[in-house]
């Protein structure tokens, strides 16, 4: 599983390592991802999965190893210039502003170029209009317009993010518990928005709900201790000794 | 809490500037010249306000240096002033230099001869040195605390810098200005102060608009976004730092105009301008108006200010413990500031409390809403 270098990935991870005083939140991870692809990471609590989303937003910069993104390498890079390039992020927690209308944060979003000159001059372009206006459709929100994103219910604050991400165009979205706290049925309505979101986009979910990554249908990456310990569809790492061993639980008798 | 951006209803906005145009008119004629002068000073502190309601109020950065910038522009106001009229002077020179045994200006006054440079030196400079401080700071992305400790460590870098400094810029004397002449009238007269007082009053608005025009639409918006969750702005793909850096600047700007008409109005600049308590009390005339309401800051500059004179007279000595009541008071029951409870559900809650308006069941933003928009 060492990273191979290939034209068509979009995003390479070369030998990750992170290290917070001694403790290797990730340890040679490696990991590569195909232009259109869906992707699920799952893993144990502390399995470097949130740590993962940090080093390649660059939040985090690894102790060692290379991340290639577009050709590029997106180690060192500042986030606002990660994020320029086309790497987009959904929080595990809803992270909106509360404080702004639901218009006024996808307006943060879909808002290009992203310079001071360009926000306090002129008003925002027609398409970037029509860009919210379909966003809030696709997350039902469109009655809510004008309210606070503060005043929404915690499913709807979770689909605002999700609009936020598809409207800053990224070619890498990276969606951290897009399904905590949401009911059966937005769950289901949430991986069908992910899928139909993945071939045009890329597409990484990070989640812990079983049935929620079974319904994505996607290539799944387990990580364990900072590594990426098997990888497959959902058929073959169910059936992985090791991923059963760390994470599924022996099942019973 | 909840820093909201609610819209005012457009009659108590019609009413609220008729008010004020009729009172600015008339001030000059209802009040005798000791309460018109104070009441100008007041004013051009009102602009200090409104930077800090920038920078505070809507990016939360709480700076607790804004002295520096207000003096700065103070400072060269009153060179401009004091080089002009100096021709009586030994050596042609402002006549404090002649204690020190100071023969020739020193280089950086020569640029303050003139009246143009001086008009853009007043805002530019501050906005500058702000910008400089600014950027240095956010680029290191020091935030919360450690800005507020750092802008007011730089305070006081500027004030023992400006203290000590006799043979440049008079040191802890300061330099007056209401000797000094300004169109061939006495910059402390009746006449000029009342000029004082119009131009005072014409560029409060003017800068309470410019304010209204950066926090709207979508650069206000990143402004909140940086204060209420930083880190997320910049995945968007923001630049913090820049947009940070310009709005304090803009904030240095607005303080340099506030310290200049201040100047010109209480005759005198000096170090005193760049003391702690002072930048901290602008804090304090924004926290009790209203933070994020910039008219709040107008408001609480001008009516502190007010009653502290008022009180000062009446009871001398009692002042800082009724500023610091009202500041505790602020902070325990109206943390919104007076205007942000007035705009927010504050009257409502207390017209409930005495039964004299419905009980709301459920929260009541949700129910505001539906009452507003019943097309759902």
């Amino acid at each position: 599983m060492r990273g191979t270098m290939n034209n068509k990935d979009l995003l390479n991870l070369i030998d990750i390592t992170v290290s917070f005083e001694g403790f290797l939140a990730l340890n040679k991870l490696n990991l590569n991802l195909k232009k259109g692809e869906l992707r699920a990471v799952i893993g144990p609590n502390g399995a470097g999965k949130t740590t993962f989303l940090d080093v390649i937003t660059g939040k985090v910069k690894p102790t060692k190893g290379e991340v290639i993104f577009k050709g590029k390498s997106l180690v060192g890079r500042k986030e606002h210039k990660i994020a320029r390039l086309g790497v987009g992020r959904k929080f595990q927690s809803p992270r909106i502003f509360e404080n702004l209308t639901v218009k006024e944060n996808l307006e943060i979003s879909v808002t290009t170029p992203k310079s001071p000159l360009n926000l306090i001059n002129k008003s925002i372009k027609d398409e970037q209009l029509n860009e919210i206006e379909r966003l809030m459709k696709i997350v039902n929100l469109a009655q809510k317009v004008d309210s606070k994103a503060g005043s929404l219910s915690h499913g709807q604050k979770q689909w605002l993010e999700i609009a936020m991400l598809v409207g800053q165009k990224p070619d890498l979205m990276l969606v951290d518990e897009p399904v905590a706290g949401l009911t059966d049925e937005e769950t289901d309505l949430t991986a069908d928005l992910l899928k139909s979101l993945s071939g045009e986009n890329t597409v990484v979910v990070i989640d812990h709900d079983m049935e929620f990554i079974r319904r994505l249908d996607s290539n799944v990456s387990v990580l364990n201790q900072g590594t990426v310990l098997c990888e497959g569809t959902m058929e073959t790492i169910q059936k992985d000794k090791k991923v059963i061993d760390v994470y599924l639980g022996r099942p019973e008798n | 809490m909840s820093f909201s951006k609610i819209k005012f209803d457009k009659k108590i906005v019609l009413s609220f500037w008729i008010i004020l145009i009729a009172l600015i008119i008339a001030a000059p004629t209802l009040l005798p010249v000791f309460r018109l002068n104070l009441l100008g000073r007041y004013l051009s502190l009102s602009i200090v306000a409104l930077g800090v309601d920038l920078i505070w109020g809507y990016t939360g950065l709480l700076s607790l240096g804004q002295g520096i910038f207000f003096a700065l522009g103070g400072y060269c106001a009153a060179m401009y002033l004091q080089i002009t009229s100096s021709s009586e002077f030994p050596n042609n020179i402002p006549e404090f230099f002649a204690l020190y045994g100071v023969e020739k200006l020193p280089f950086f006054w020569e640029p303050f001869r003139s009246p143009f440079f001086t008009f853009f030196a007043i805002w530019i400079i501050p906005a500058l040195v702000a910008g400089l401080i600014g950027f240095l700071v956010f680029r290191n992305r020091i935030k919360g605390v450690y800005f507020s400790i750092l802008t007011q460590a730089s305070l006081l870098v500027f004030f023992n810098f400006f203290n000590g400094q006799q043979k440049l810029i008079n040191g802890t004397n300061g330099l007056k200005t209401d000797v000094t002449q300004l169109f061939g009238q006495m910059v402390g007269s009746e006449s000029m102060q009342r000029i004082f007082f119009w131009i005072t009053s014409i560029l409060v608005i003017a800068a309470w608009f410019f304010a209204k025009w950066v926090v709207k639409g979508r650069f206000g918006n990143i402004l909140i976004g940086i204060r209420d969750d930083e880190p997320r702005v910049r995945f968007t793909g923001y630049n913090p730092v820049i947009f940070k850096t310009i709005i304090f600047s803009i904030a240095g700007g607005l303080a340099g105009i506030s310290g200049a008409l201040y100047t010109v109005q209480s005759g005198i600049v000096s170090p005193q301008f760049m003391t702690v308590p002072f930048s901290i009390e602008m804090v304090i005339w924004v926290a009790v108006g209203g933070r994020g309401t910039l008219l709040g800051a107008i408001l609480g500059a001008v009516f502190i200010n007010y009653a502290k004179s008022l009180v000062s007279e009446a009871l001398p000595a009692s002042w800082m413990f009724i500023q610091g009541g009202l500041f505790i008071l602020v902070v325990t029951a109206l943390p919104e500031g007076v205007l942000g409870w007035i705009q927010g559900d504050g009257p409502r809650n207390l017209l409930q409390r005495f039964g004299l308006k419905r009980k709301i069941e459920t929260y009541p933003s949700l129910e505001v809403n539906n009452n507003e928009g019943n097309n759902e």
